[in-house]
């Protein structure tokens, strides 16, 4: 079996700092890691490769260093790690990327099963998954959070949608996108963190992919959105009453809020 | 012109048309009166030609239903299919659908297919009435930007809709449209590769964070899990859906799905009661859009009362339980 795992290299949301004048982060405030979703798509193939054997390749796209992220997922159990990077695929929106992103999916050959983040934290789509599926013409099931049986012709899962459990299967071929309640990612072992120090990325760029992808399919060209422009929001106005020390008239005027806000309801 | 008019991907759970459906039209119509187009809507399930009328009651001027056993259970493909082909018969300039987990799953397949574009989550739409396009407004970096998006050339031009971020139409009786039942020719081959196996509702989320009109949500400050129980009663109190950190979902004391902020759910409910949350700027960005936020907590300099309408300095064990039985109060007084 083997199965691939999209990752994307985001800056760390929890430490970065934002430039509210110019209205973009600051990438230099704080490190890179990998989208914090991805590690539990990359644990829940860990598992599947310790349970029933498989071959774990990790591919992303980005810059030249989103290498190291494709290293750390080595670290922490991937066997392989593949990176597209190239000039010509930057400014790529969700149908450029996931265009490239099943490019280097069909370069790799035969595979069984994708797995892949619900969302990144960065971007915030959630669509790359599913329209990777679609270009590759396979099932897919997005919000997974629980694997529940892994069968020979097909996968069994429940996913988080309708906000209940909800039960599919899907045939190999297949996608998946996964939540964080799927599991708790384990950090890199020493076995694993010598092996990445010892792996070789291959960087793939348009030529390697040629086969798959052509120039008007990927980057701005093979965009079909573009950004019209950037505003930071106004701050929205509240009303920003603190009672400090009289807490009684507080909660009094609370219920008042609550009763008026219409949520009371007699029943 | 080729493509032409409005058209909203509706929705439905077990068999029930599910009310983001009426929010979408009321922002289809508005968009589609701009345009000088027609509006329609789409609902794909089985045995719910009952909702047809009221589609149109809310600003449809053409229900689609697509009705059939396969399309009962969601199937992203499946689904796709059905919607793949009613857009190259009704070539619409713009779909629009919900920004739900279905939504969100569903979409990218059928703006994939279609080799167009799609913009996730937006909290505003209009039109560009010089060039005719539509703009596409979501928030990006975690809410700290509103990032605009317009589809130039590829058509349709596609958008899912944050659930919650427009009021539904009242439903008008006098309205008149028109009424198309649809069948669902089967693709075999797609039907084959996924299935549906079991649901089960989940009782322990009779709302869920993004459908509630108001939210308790609780942070570390609460302390233990039996201690977040404060959250779970109050939220029960007021009907509300119950909301989390990262700090609390990752300590185990409530599941995932209850997570607001950044690396969880984007929520903007009528009333937020932050209970023992600081207001990191993670979690902020899930919320800050909330019509009204209240803050209980014990630190004055929390960043939380920064973004509060209303905020209570205090020791929450003390103030929540006294707002409880105050309302309980105020409830028992109206059921008189």
């Amino acid at each position: 079996m083997r199965i691939v795992v999209l990752i994307k290299q985001v800056p760390d949301m929890e430490k970065v700092k934002f430039d509210r004048e110019k209205g973009v982060i600051d990438r230099g405030s704080a490190g890179t890691e990998i989208n914090p979703f991805d590690l539990n798509a990359l644990e829940a193939a860990v598992q599947i490769k310790e349970a029933n054997g498989a071959e774990v390749v990790a591919l992303s796209m980005g810059p030249p260093s989103a290498e190291n992220a494709l290293r750390e997922a080595i670290a922490r159990g991937a066997d392989k790690g593949i990176l597209l990077s190239d000039r010509r695929f930057g400014g790529s929106d969700v149908k450029a990327t996931a265009t490239t992103l099943a490019a280097g999916v069909k370069k790799i050959g035969e595979f069984d099963l994708i797995l892949a983040g619900m969302q990144t934290v960065d971007g915030d789509t959630g669509q790359v998954g599913s329209e990777v599926a679609e270009f590759l013409d396979i099932p897919h099931v997005c919000y997974v959070e629980k694997i529940n049986e892994v069968n020979d012709e097909d996968i069994r899962v429940t996913t988080d949608i309708w906000d209940s459990v909800y039960e599919e299967k899907v045939k190999y071929p297949g996608l998946l996108t996964v939540t964080k309640d799927i599991n708790s990612p384990r950090l890199p072992s020493f076995r694993g963190k010598m092996s990445a120090r010892k792996a070789e990325i291959p960087v793939w760029g348009l030529e390697a992919l040629q086969e798959y992808l052509d120039e008007t399919m990927t980057g701005i060209k093979g965009s079909p959105t573009m950004v019209k422009r950037v505003e930071v929001p106004p701050a929205i106005k509240r009303e920003g009453r603190v009672w400090r020390d009289s807490v009684d008239a507080g909660v009094d005027e609370f219920v008042e809020i609550l009763v008026g806000a219409k949520v009371v309801e007699a029943r | 012109m080729d493509y032409e008019g409005v058209l909203v991907i509706g929705e439905q759970r077990g068999g029930r048309v599910h009310s983001v459906t009426f929010e979408l039209l009321a922002r289809g119509r508005a968009l589609a009166d701009k345009l000088g187009v027609k509006l329609s809507c789409v609902i794909l399930g089985h045995g719910l030609q009952q909702y047809a009328q009221e589609i149109v009651q809310r600003g449809a001027d053409t229900a689609y239903v697509i009705d059939d056993p396969a399309l009962e259970w969601f199937l992203p493909r499946t689904y796709c299919n059905a919607v793949v082909e009613l857009i190259e018969e009704a070539k619409p300039e713009v779909v629009l659908a919900a920004a739900t987990t279905t939504g969100r799953t569903l979409m990218p397949l059928v703006a994939a297919r279609l080799m167009t574009g799609l913009t996730a989550d937006c909290t505003g739409l209009d039109i560009d009435e010089k060039e005719r396009l539509l703009l596409q407004t979501r928030p990006a970096i975690g809410g700290n930007v509103m990032a605009t998006i317009k589809t130039p050339v590829a058509r349709p031009q596609m958008a899912t809709v944050r659930p919650k971020s427009a009021r539904p139409l009242p439903a008008d009786p006098g309205r008149r449209g028109e009424v198309v039942v649809k069948a669902y020719k089967r693709e075999a081959a797609s039907s084959a590769s996924e299935k549906m196996l079991e649901f089960v509702a989940d009782a322990t989320q009779e709302v869920s964070v993004q459908d509630a009109e108001v939210i308790v949500a609780g942070g570390k400050g609460l302390k233990t899990r039996d201690g977040f129980k404060l959250v779970e009663d109050l939220a029960r109190e007021l009907g509300a859906a119950v909301g989390a950190t990262r700090d609390v979902v990752d300590l185990g004391w409530i599941g995932y799905s209850h997570q607001i902020g950044l690396s969880g759910k984007t929520v903007s409910p009528k009333l937020y009661v932050a209970i023992g949350i600081s207001g990191t700027i993670q979690h902020l960005a899930g919320m800050q859009t909330a019509e009204t936020i209240v803050a209980i907590n014990r630190d004055k300099d929390a960043q939380i009362f920064k973004v509060a309408d209303f905020g209570i300095v205090g020791d929450l064990f003390q103030v929540v339980p006294e707002i409880i039985e105050k309302l309980q109060r105020a409830k028992a007084h109206k059921a008189l």
